[in-house]
């Protein structure tokens, strides 16, 4: 029995959805990275079901894309909370407002 | 079968993510997070996407994670969701706009997807790890390229932003 494309749509805008609000609500920034990984990750879902029921690899190529630009982001912005630590020594998203005039 | 298996997975995947948002302690989000990630990679294999399914469990759920693990050891966060809430009445909005975002995705959904007529079944190893390794090294050969210099250009960066400024 194939499962039908729609169930994996379905499911990914679910884990969409939870990485949003995990973004808006929690206040560590690595908890808001990871969410960010979430939200990435669902949307590849979408892509590779999408793909499968086009019959083609495209998608497939474009999640390997997505996936090393992930790598990059995630590398960059775990640097930058590092830097950021080290200056402030506090982490919350709630006071990093010095970039605000 | 692969409907059941389908379903455990999903409630898997959904729970998870659930954990990953609602738990606060870091390292337990981690941890949430790759249960999460060797999820997706199972439906991957469900979809026939066996690469992608090994390159999410090596890259994600391998390099990625231990990454976040060594920054939540370094960083040693923990402290900066205990004392009061200076945006509480925005926070609280946070769970209303997220059902709406599900409303609107499930309302795009259910007019473009759900009602298409279903896809004629695909031929067979249409998907398959040969044809991706095709399509990447001979069609997309220049994005791939281009991905190395990306990598490398993070590489840097990175050693640029954490290293100690001496004097």
């Amino acid at each position: 029995m194939m499962v039908p494309e729609s169930y994996y749509t379905a499911l990914s805008a679910i884990l969409f959805t939870i990485g949003v609000v995990g973004v808006l609500v929690r206040r560590n920034p690595l908890v808001i990275f990871m969410s960010i990984e979430l939200m990435l990750n669902a949307a590849n879902l979408a892509l590779v079901a999408f793909g499968h029921r086009a019959g083609t690899a495209d998608a497939q190529v474009l999640v390997f894309f997505v996936m090393t630009v992930a790598a990059a982001e995630v590398a960059v912005g775990l640097a930058i909370l590092v830097a950021i630590f080290r200056l402030r020594r506090r982490l919350s998203v709630d006071e990093l407002s010095i970039m605000r005039w | 079968m692969s409907l059941a298996v389908f379903f455990v997975i999903a409630v898997v995947a959904v729970l998870s993510a659930l954990g990953l948002v609602l738990r606060r302690n870091p390292i337990h989000g981690a941890l949430f997070l790759v249960v999460n990630l060797g999820c997706v990679a199972v439906l991957y294999l469900l979809l026939g996407a066996e690469f992608l399914a090994l390159a999410q469990v090596i890259i994600y759920a391998g390099a990625i994670m231990v990454l976040f693990v060594f920054a939540i050891m370094v960083l040693i966060p923990g402290k900066e969701e205990t004392g009061p809430d200076p945006l509480r009445s925005q926070r609280l909005l946070a769970l209303p706009l997220g059902a709406l975002l599900l409303f609107e995705i499930g309302l795009i959904l259910h007019s473009r997807v759900f009602t298409a007529a279903p896809a004629p079944p695909p031929p067979a190893g249409a998907g398959g790890i040969e044809s991706v390794g095709r399509l990447l090294l001979r069609d997309y050969l220049f994005p791939f390229e281009v991905t190395s210099v990306l990598l490398l250009a993070a590489l840097v960066g990175v050693l640029a932003l954490a290293k100690r400024r001496v004097g």
